[in-house]
């Protein structure tokens, strides 16, 4: 059970990530019950199956099509998009298609290499929980949530920059 | 110059606290070598061959007087006594141990200045026209939109981790000193005069140019983009890249790749398709934040002048050397009365762009005295000082000559752009320092300078291309054979309006050879040139196969034909 941010609280929670092996038979792999997340491919593969089920949520992989995933989003409890390397940054711009283009209002949480000082920049692209990865220490990234006073462009969580949302008189208050 | 509220200041503030943070954590063992480089980098701090390398930015560079005095102590209290000028307009410091840079950051911080964004996979320090603001040739002040971009793309939460680094440069005059289209994103800033919007600043975007090793130029994606949808279109550029920029190979990750790969039309479409959901968005530039921002860039209180002066024209039939000064490193102004004077960092003996904390200190004195206490920094790894009397550039000369940066070799041969090269760089193949240095040394009679006249010589030490060798008139690239240092040798590169790719003349030399190769590339351009012609220009006219005899003898083309690999 991983450590999941949520709200800037730690919280425990029963979804676990499926992760088949890559010769693994989508078509034919057992879910067994309980809150899964399964990969994109294997939602695919067993649409019809797993469609009625409410402990299924999906995740992403950065190389799935997202023009696919607009049309199945709204059916998921859970939509977790996957960082196989921290420095792989197509998650970002998945969450923010996914939150702003795909209209998706559910939960959206961010998995795999899950680390410290991506944090913020996560929950302002469109998470709302991280499933940090087990090296991080829960200390450390609830004191990293916010390293910033405030944003200059807009995201998801405002789309409204600085410049619009404050009167920036010259010379502030030197 | 721009100056930061109380918004601005805090983020820096921040960053340095955050940076402080992740460096505990890293030396504590919580961080991993490989999850704190990202990070550093970040922040400018590299690891280089001896040291690390800390990158400071300097936005569109603009400095003022008080910011090049903490640099030059900076330099003296934590480095070695010097810094060096970048390609990119910003300034870097070699020998600064890592577990002081949150200190330093923090000195910058209360002057205005930081290492955010200046290296990494991220939207870099954005670049501009070092005569911005006063060049007579100037349609658009680039600054304040540059200010703009900077904030907009500092802490960008959706491309701090694009495929590969990503530079902006922007200009706004009839002739383009920016070189834009070697930029990941060029923009040319002009003025509709179609009617429709009569006056209004429009955009012409280039998008996929770049040098490194597939030097490409980049392709016009936008002709009239209104300036206030310049964030969300390239919003919508980051994003189809940051998707869809390839992953699997850094050397294939830039988006000139992609831009290649898909076409330029198709691109075109599925940014036109991103653009759809945030044109007329929240990231609109508003007129009101347009105003706010330049009107930190109004005119200085500049003085009602005549535009001679006779103790100017004495001085100038009299002394020959200033002459010379005045013909390359004095610049013209929109202003009368006023110049542009560039500070000239190539002396003999000493790395190009290399400045020392005495001189860092000495120029921000001058910059006071001449320049209302604003300097500019060229990507031709010079300072500028914008503002200055035309009465006073005698004694301006006067000074900078005392203080050795008054070469009047501005856009001349030995105005040579050069990376750091094997002598810092990890990544270098070879030395680039000593390069410059030796041609440097050859060619130090000015009478001869003068008459080859204007000539970019650039030097990279290896293919990452920081001394931006393909668009030099004369190109040297650093390349390793079998752990020998060569370098091969290009021709006709060209920046500005007409931005052209140099071409490779055959096979690389030995570093001894190359004040010679130089001494014979000119040869053959004093014996083919037509009157007032420049050199690159009797190479665009006869072509490299003259010069490649001159080089190598009557042979050259015959033996040369099938080593011609890259560059072309």
């Amino acid at each position: 059970m991983a450590d999941i941010l949520k709200n800037g609280q730690v919280h425990q929670d029963h979804w676990q990530v499926l992760r088949p092996e890559a010769e693994a038979d989508l078509a034919t792999l057992n879910v067994p019950t309980g809150e899964w997340l399964v990969p994109f491919a294997l939602w695919q593969a067993q649409t019809d199956t797993l469609k009625s089920r409410q402990d299924i949520g999906v995740w992403l992989s950065p190389n799935d099509d997202l023009t696919e995933v607009a049309q199945h989003c709204d059916q998921w409890p859970l939509l977790a998009i996957d960082f196989p390397k921290f420095t792989d940054g197509r998650g970002y711009s998945i969450a923010w298609r996914v939150r702003n283009h795909y209209k998706y209002r559910g939960e959206l949480r961010a998995i795999g290499n899950v680390l410290v000082d991506q944090l913020f920049f996560m929950l302002r692209v469109g998470f709302d929980t991280l499933a940090l990865d087990p090296k991080v220490a829960i200390a450390t990234a609830e004191r990293n949530l916010a390293p910033f006073p405030d944003t200059y462009q807009g995201s998801t969580d405002n789309p409204e920059p600085l410049f619009r949302r404050v009167d920036r008189v010259l010379g502030g208050a030197r | 110059m721009y100056r930061y509220d109380d918004y601005d200041r805090a983020m820096v503030k921040a960053r340095v606290a955050q940076f402080r943070d992740q460096t505990n954590r890293w030396q504590a063992g919580e961080l991993s070598d490989d999850e704190f480089r990202p990070l550093r980098l970040q922040n400018g701090l590299y690891m280089q061959r001896y040291a690390p390398m800390l990158r400071i930015a300097v936005p569109y560079g603009m400095l003022s007087s008080a910011q090049l005095r903490v640099l030059g102590a900076i330099a003296r209290e934590e480095d070695k006594g010097y810094a060096h000028l970048t390609t990119r307009q910003n300034l870097q410091y070699n020998w600064i141990p890592m577990a002081r840079v949150p200190d330093v950051l923090e000195r910058l911080a209360e002057v205005e200045m930081h290492a955010i964004q200046t290296s990494g996979n991220c939207i870099r320090n954005v670049t501009s026209d070092q005569f911005a603001g006063i060049a007579p040739d100037e349609v658009v002040d680039t600054r304040p939109l540059c200010e703009i971009i900077r904030q907009w793309s500092t802490f960008h939460p959706e491309f701090a981790f694009l495929p590969r680094k990503f530079k902006i440069a922007v200009h706004g005059a009839e002739r383009d000193r920016a070189v834009v289209q070697v930029h990941d994103i060029g923009l040319h800033l002009y003025r509709d005069e179609s009617g429709k919007t009569s006056g209004d600043i429009l955009a012409r975007v280039w998008v996929g140019g770049g040098l490194g090793r597939t030097p490409i130029l980049g392709e016009v994606i936008h002709e009239a983009l209104p300036w206030r949808h310049l964030l969300s279109y390239m919003e919508a550029i980051l994003r189809v890249y940051n998707l869809e920029g390839r992953r699997d190979n850094p050397y294939k990750a830039r988006i000139k790749i992609l831009v290649k790969a898909l076409g330029i039309e198709e691109f075109r479409r599925k940014v036109d398709a991103e653009w759809a959901n945030l044109k007329d968005g929240p990231a609109t530039i508003t007129d009101a934040e347009l105003a706010r921002v330049s009107a930190y860039f109004v005119d200085p209180a500049y003085a009602q002048l005549p535009d001679t002066d006779a103790g100017f024209d004495a001085r100038l039939s009299s002394d020959k050397a200033f002459a010379r000064w005045v013909q390359q490193n004095v610049h013209p102004h929109r202003v009368p009365g006023y110049r542009a004077v560039t500070l000239s960092l190539k002396q003999k003996g000493v790395a190009p762009g290399d400045i020392t904390d005495q001189q860092m200190e000495a120029v921000a004195d001058l910059a006071d005295a001449f320049s209302f206490g604003e300097v500019r920094s060229s990507h031709e790894q010079n300072l500028v000082l914008s503002d200055v009397e035309l009465r006073k550039l005698p004694e301006l000369y006067d000074a900078a000559k005392a203080l050795k940066v008054a070469s009047s070799t501005v856009g001349l041969l030995t105005d040579i752009i050069c990376c750091p090269g094997g002598d810092f760089c990890d990544l270098a193949n070879a030395k680039s320092i000593p390069i410059a240095q030796a041609i440097m040394e050859r060619f130090d009679d000015l009478d001869y300078l003068h008459d080859i006249g204007e000539l970019d010589l650039n030097i990279s030490g290896c293919m990452n291309a920081c001394g931006h060798h393909h668009v030099g008139h004369i190109g040297v690239l650093g390349v390793d054979k079998n752990d020998e240092e060569w370098y091969q040798v290009t021709i006709g590169g060209r920046q500005g309006n007409d931005t052209r790719l140099g071409k490779v003349i055959g096979p690389s030399f030995a570093a001894a050879d190359m004040p010679d190769v130089v001494t014979k590339l000119l040869e053959t351009y004093v014996k083919l040139r037509e009157p007032e012609e420049r050199f690159v220009d009797t190479v665009v006219r006869v072509g490299i196969d003259p010069f490649k005899v001159g080089v190598y003898g009557e042979s050259a083309n015959r033996v040369n034909k099938n080593k011609e690999t890259t560059h072309g």
